[in-house]
């Protein structure tokens, strides 16, 4: 069992120092995550979900407790060692996809891969190359970043996490920025890539896109307080079907009032 | 099991510990074209630095350079005996009225000074020349048949007079080039013909080679020259010599030379110990040093003030830099998210500030060669384009991107990542 659990959090806690205040982001979390899962983390703001995030991506350091890390312990490590962790081990998608402006779909994804020297420019064009494909961008690689839709700017940095075969994709609020039909989309693309091996956490607060995942975990005041996996878990890509119905369905009966 | 996990982990980082420099310059080459416009801007303070040091260098190098090459044309071993100014009976004399100097003195140097390899006394005057229906106002030089080897001219055509004219004190004479231009239409040979200075004929026995403006800017063919011998019987009208002028044996000999002449002239003048010199020497490396000196002066005030503009340009590097940190706080923030390390964002920003002045520093020697260029062709002042000041002016690029480049890529450097990506 245990060689199968990627993150394993042991009684993990956060504390910030605010003026003379200490400010109890995570209170006690125990969490485990095991490799294939698409696990949602919900709570409202404040609750303590982005200082989970922040230290799942190794981004921050916890006060107290453990954080294993596809078997390191990430609380000894120092600052460098940190970054290749982030670099080798952890897929960051943001809410406001952060990408490169003026600069090449490619290049973007490539961008990982330019701080491993392990990694020759050969193999990183063709990773890159593949990732794009992964997220049906193959058609786009040389446009430039500003160029692109919200949509597809967002396929460009998931394309951009996947590049160096991280052990986890997190994503803080991916769908935030876009509308209800590219949201599915990008749920969508998710989906395809968890079932096909991919582990995925999913930082949101709308029920919804939750729904989309197979295990929901919600935070309140720092604390896990719920952590239950999804029963019937939504395809995305039969919700967007059903959206478009509905569009059409709309179209006609504007059409029909119009006559 | 956990432990085995965590030494592959460890392998790995290590193996990444390093980005590849290339790399660095890759991204740093990316970041410069994706501003273009901003990346010019902040070259063109490093341009302009640039261009003007080399220009400035340039323009101060090549007067440097022909002010010394004008200097030597006049002869470099030449030494120069002038009587001095001196008081008498409490006015102060200048030294045209002095008449301290003979042709004895001269005799007496040529026969006891052995690093003296010619002396020749000199007299002048000034006044009208006239051929036919054409006349000149020039100045009348002369000195004995060595003068034109110790003064440097070369006689083009003709010849110069022999000691038998001296003696005699004959009405021969040779011309300048510019005396020629100004007295004998086109096609007239001057040689054998007959002008007259000052209402006395003088028969035209040579003419000299073009010498071109001195230092000072004075036309040196602008002259006739004649023996001494007749200048002071017939025109002049005096005894006394206003200098006598020598060869050393060699430059390297001057020093010696002219302390021989100096012992020399006192016996000569019968000076006692306690008696100032009635003359003075002068050599024309004293001149040189002198010219030179000030020539280097206004080169270093030139390279300094362009080297000003150098500083300011890279002022502008680090005030560009610097708001580029802020502006692209977030892709600061990303390139931490995706494993880059302080260094490599230190190392990045660093890059981009040394490859933004060194290539403002190509462009700005092209501009800098191009407008020296110009002003040479257009001002007709001559410049000197050295080696040293192409590779100081790089040098200093480089070191202006690395001084001014450190303070806004350290800054950067030093971003949390979680602030730089929730920076708005």
């Amino acid at each position: 069992m245990k060689s199968n659990s990627i993150i394993e959090l042991k009684s993990l806690s956060k504390n910030y120092a605010v003026g003379t205040e200490t400010v109890k982001a995570l209170r006690d979390v125990n969490l485990i995550i095991e490799a294939g899962e698409f696990i949602a983390i919900m709570g409202a703001s404040g609750s303590g979900k982005s200082t989970l995030l922040n230290i799942l991506g190794c981004l921050d350091k916890p006060t107290g407790g453990e954080y294993w890390l596809d078997g390191t312990n990430v609380n000894s490590l120092k600052r460098n060692q940190l970054a290749n962790i982030r670099n080798t081990k952890i897929g960051f998608v943001f809410q406001s996809y952060n990408l490169l402006p003026r600069t090449t779909a490619l290049e973007n994804v490539e961008l990982p891969l330019l701080y491993n020297s392990g990694v020759s420019n050969k193999l990183r064009r063709e990773k890159a190359e593949n990732a794009l494909e992964a997220v049906g961008l193959a058609d786009r690689m040389k446009h430039l970043s500003n160029q692109m839709s919200g949509g597809q700017q967002q396929r460009v940095a998931i394309a951009r996490s996947l590049v160096n075969d991280p052990v986890i994709i997190l994503a803080d609020e991916a769908t935030g920025n876009l509308d209800t039909k590219t949201s599915f989309e990008i749920m969508s693309l998710f989906q395809e890539l968890n079932q096909n091996g991919i582990t995925i956490g999913f930082v949101t607060h709308e029920p919804d896109i939750a729904a989309f995942t197979k295990r929901n975990i919600v935070f309140r005041d720092g604390r896990l307080i719920k952590d239950n996996g999804v029963k019937n878990i939504s395809s995305a890509q039969i919700a967007l079907e059903q959206l478009k119905e509905e569009e059409n369905l709309q179209e006609k009966l504007e059409l029909a009032y119009a006559g | 099991m956990v432990g085995r996990h965590s030494q592959i982990s460890k392998l790995l980082i290590n193996q990444v510990d390093k980005m590849n420099t290339l790399n660095l310059i890759k991204v740093a080459i990316s970041a410069i074209k994706r501003n273009k416009t901003r990346s010019f801007l902040t070259m063109l303070g490093i341009i302009i630095g640039v261009a003007s040091v080399i220009s400035m260098l340039a323009i101060g190098e090549g007067s440097n350079a022909s002010i010394k090459e004008q200097i030597s044309t006049m002869g470099t071993n030449l030494i120069h005996i002038q009587p001095a100014s001196r008081s008498r009976g409490g006015v102060q004399q200048g030294r045209e009225m002095s008449q301290t100097l003979e042709v004895q003195d001269a005799d007496f140097i040529r026969e006891n000074c052995d690093k003296i390899k010619a002396v020749s006394p000199e007299v002048d005057g000034s006044g009208q020349v006239i051929f036919g229906s054409n006349n000149w106002p020039t100045q009348i030089i002369s000195g004995n048949e060595e003068y034109t080897y110790i003064k440097k001219y070369d006689v083009a055509s003709g010849r110069i007079y022999n000691s038998q004219e001296i003696k005699s004190a004959a009405k021969v004479c040779l011309l300048g080039q510019t005396v020629v231009d100004n007295l004998f239409e086109d096609g007239v040979n001057p040689i054998g013909q007959t002008v007259r200075f000052n209402k006395i004929p003088f028969k035209v026995i040579g003419v000299l080679a073009e010498k071109g403006d001195n230092t000072f800017g004075q036309d040196q063919d602008d002259i006739i020259l004649a023996p001494y011998t007749t200048v002071m019987k017939r025109i002049t009208r005096q005894t006394y010599l206003r200098a006598i002028v020598m060869s050393a044996v060699s430059e390297d000999e001057i020093d010696t030379a002219s302390a021989q002449i100096e012992g020399a002239m006192r016996i000569s003048h019968k000076l006692k110990d306690t008696d100032e010199n009635d003359f003075e020497i002068r050599t024309q490396q004293e001149l040189m040093s002198t010219f030179g000196s000030i020539s280097e002066m206004m080169l270093v005030l030139l390279g300094s003030i362009s080297a000003i503009s150098l500083i300011v340009g890279g002022i502008g590097i680090m005030n560009i830099m610097y708001v580029s940190v802020t502006e692209r706080t977030r892709e600061i923030g990303l390139r931490l998210a995706i494993g880059g390390k302080g260094n490599d964002i230190l190392m990045q920003f660093l890059i981009e500030a040394i490859l933004l002045s060194v290539i403002g520093g190509i462009i700005g020697v092209g501009l800098g060669i191009f407008a020296s260029n110009t002003v040479e062709n257009i001002m007709g002042w001559p410049i000197l384009i050295t080696s040293d000041a192409i590779l100081l002016s790089f040098l200093f690029c480089s070191f202006i991107g690395v001084f001014f480049g450190w303070y806004p890529a350290k800054k950067a450097s030093a971003l949390d990542p979680i602030e730089a990506l929730r920076h708005e």
